[in-house]
């Protein structure tokens, strides 16, 4: 049962990371990069990370893509519904299948190097149940946590203080 | 996985999903009926008028507006009502009673319950959002004014989730767990012997925040509501006619069926309530006191859906960022502060 949902859930993932690269509307392409985190749950799921799995279905495919879809969505209010202009460039259509070529085997050698293939990825001694992640944070990681919600906080100040600078430089 | 068991929960699935489509069918026919005494008159009267609405929807003719891309089109209404209907299989209805090695009333108990309905209730902003691409980009001026009202639908369904989210969180604290069947046994038992233990009680400022939120979210309001009554040209009422429409239809209502239950497990006890008489009785009246709550809920629901004055669509984005996401902050502190003195 797990290696049929394994293969399922990794095709998935890459077809629709494939997807996302070769579709040319946008909206497209952020959908399949949708269907991509949601694989990639999926996966977290089958490894015994329901937390992971949960937070990445919160986060990524919930939060971070709805901004996306938020950017995407007035398009065509922008440009009349027409889609943007698609030119190759010269030196794409000379370097660019040996270039994907190269980075692909160094890929495969670095994973082949690292991965034996005959045992499967693990998360191992990492604890993935909520309470675990939880006691983690709090007892042994307490100051990077702290520290990078200060960052984040200071990112969103940040971006808010940069918005309404052009916001009201326009009007 | 043995075979047995895997045909004993897809029947199990296909029985609670039946009962849930039948419910949200009926909750449509209530919410019709609630709305015409309050504007004193008659409303629909036979028992079989949602039958009938739901034949007229089918029998509509179609259209698709042009201009739009087909796919998302065609994808945009499975992505409202698939997330709403996932959210049933996580939610107990009764105790556990074991029969045929699963749990009769709840699909799948999992650890993570609480997490995998905010997982849901994020991806159902898509549905919303998607539905009014197609009409978009057909003539600027209405299809700009659509954009922008469009826009403002998904805003509000982020901003408002948000402070339901935080308010969720309050719960969890007061629990220690993230599995709903925990969170309604915290719940058994009575203060004094009369008041019932519910987590309303201490989690009043929580529960303002979290039935807010859910309103907005579920859009079940008159004002400022997505297909935003006023101006109607936007959403999926300008985009969809017929079986499609009627998807959405039952996405809307699903989703208040949805929150009118976890709200009955989070804050109501769930299916606790007085239990007496023979076996059978004690079986079958856990079962009653759930649906008696989910509807008082669904009740208040449409009530104040058609009482509250329509907001500004400013006023009411400024209400969620400005006072009820702090409020739901707040609720989350004092809770933290109280259990911290508490246990600490």
């Amino acid at each position: 049962m797990y290696p049929v949902l394994f293969y399922l859930f990794a095709a998935a993932a890459t077809g629709f990371g494939l997807n996302l690269v070769l579709q040319r509307h946008p909206l497209y392409s952020a959908l399949s990069l949708i269907g991509v985190m949601a694989s990639l749950a999926s996966l977290y799921l089958l490894l015994g990370a329901e937390f992971i799995a949960a937070v990445q279905m919160i986060l990524f495919a919930g939060a971070i893509m709805t901004l996306f879809l938020f950017v995407i969505l007035p398009l065509p209010l922008l440009h009349g519904g027409e889609e943007a202009g698609w030119r190759r460039s010269r030196m794409v259509k000379h370097l660019g299948a040996p270039l994907l070529i190269v980075l692909l085997s160094l890929l495969a050698t670095v994973i082949d190097r690292q991965f034996p293939p005959d045992s499967m990825v693990r998360f191992g001694t990492f604890p993935g149940r909520t309470a675990d992640i939880g006691r983690q944070i709090f007892l042994y990681y307490i100051l990077p946590f702290e520290a990078v919600s200060i960052l984040i906080l200071v990112a969103a100040l940040g971006a808010v203080v940069l918005a309404g600078k052009s916001a009201s430089k326009s009007d | 996985m043995d075979i047995p068991f895997l045909i004993f929960t897809l029947l199990q699935i296909l029985v609670i999903l039946s009962v849930m489509i039948a419910a949200v069918t009926c909750t449509v026919c209530f919410a019709r009926r609630v709305r015409a005494r309050m504007e004193s008159h008659g409303g629909p009267q036979a028992a079989p008028q949602p039958l009938a609405d739901v034949i007229q929807q089918l029998r509509k003719e179609e259209f698709r507006p042009g201009g739009g891309l087909p796919l998302i089109y065609l994808a945009a209404p499975c992505l409202a009502v698939i997330p709403v209907f996932m959210t049933f299989a996580v939610i107990p209805f009764g105790p556990e009673y074991e029969a045929g090695g699963i749990n009769l009333f709840q699909i799948a108990d999992l650890d993570i319950g609480v997490l995998f309905l905010l997982a849901l209730s994020s991806m159902g902003v898509y549905g919303i959002a998607l539905a009014g691409w197609d009409s978009h980009g057909n003539d600027f001026l209405p299809g700009g004014l659509r954009g922008s009202a469009h826009l403002r639908n998904s805003a509000q369904m982020l901003s408002y989730g948000l402070a339901m989210a935080l308010s969720i969180v309050g719960v969890v604290l007061l629990t220690g767990s993230l599995s709903l069947r925990i969170i309604v046994e915290s719940q058994a038992g009575t203060f004094w012997r009369v008041v019932p233990d519910w987590n309303i009680i201490p989690q009043l400022i929580g529960f303002f925040c979290f039935f807010a939120g859910a309103i907005a979210v579920s859009g079940r309001l008159r004002f400022e509501r997505p297909e935003n009554g006023a101006e109607m040209i936007v959403g999926y009422h300008t985009d969809y006619r017929g079986k499609r429409f009627a998807i959405y239809f039952l996405a809307e209502y699903a989703t208040m069926m949805a929150v009118a239950c976890i709200g009955t497990v989070l804050y109501f006890g769930g299916w606790y309530g007085p239990a007496f008489g023979p076996e059978f009785l004690r079986t079958i009246l856990p079962l009653f006191w759930f649906a008696s709550k989910v509807a008082s809920f669904l009740f208040v629901y449409i009530w104040i859906r058609e009482t509250l004055p329509r907001f500004r669509f400013d006023q009411w984005m400024g209400f969620s960022s400005k006072f009820l996401v702090p409020l739901a902050a707040a609720n989350l502190v004092l809770t933290g502060f109280v259990l911290a003195l508490r246990y600490g």
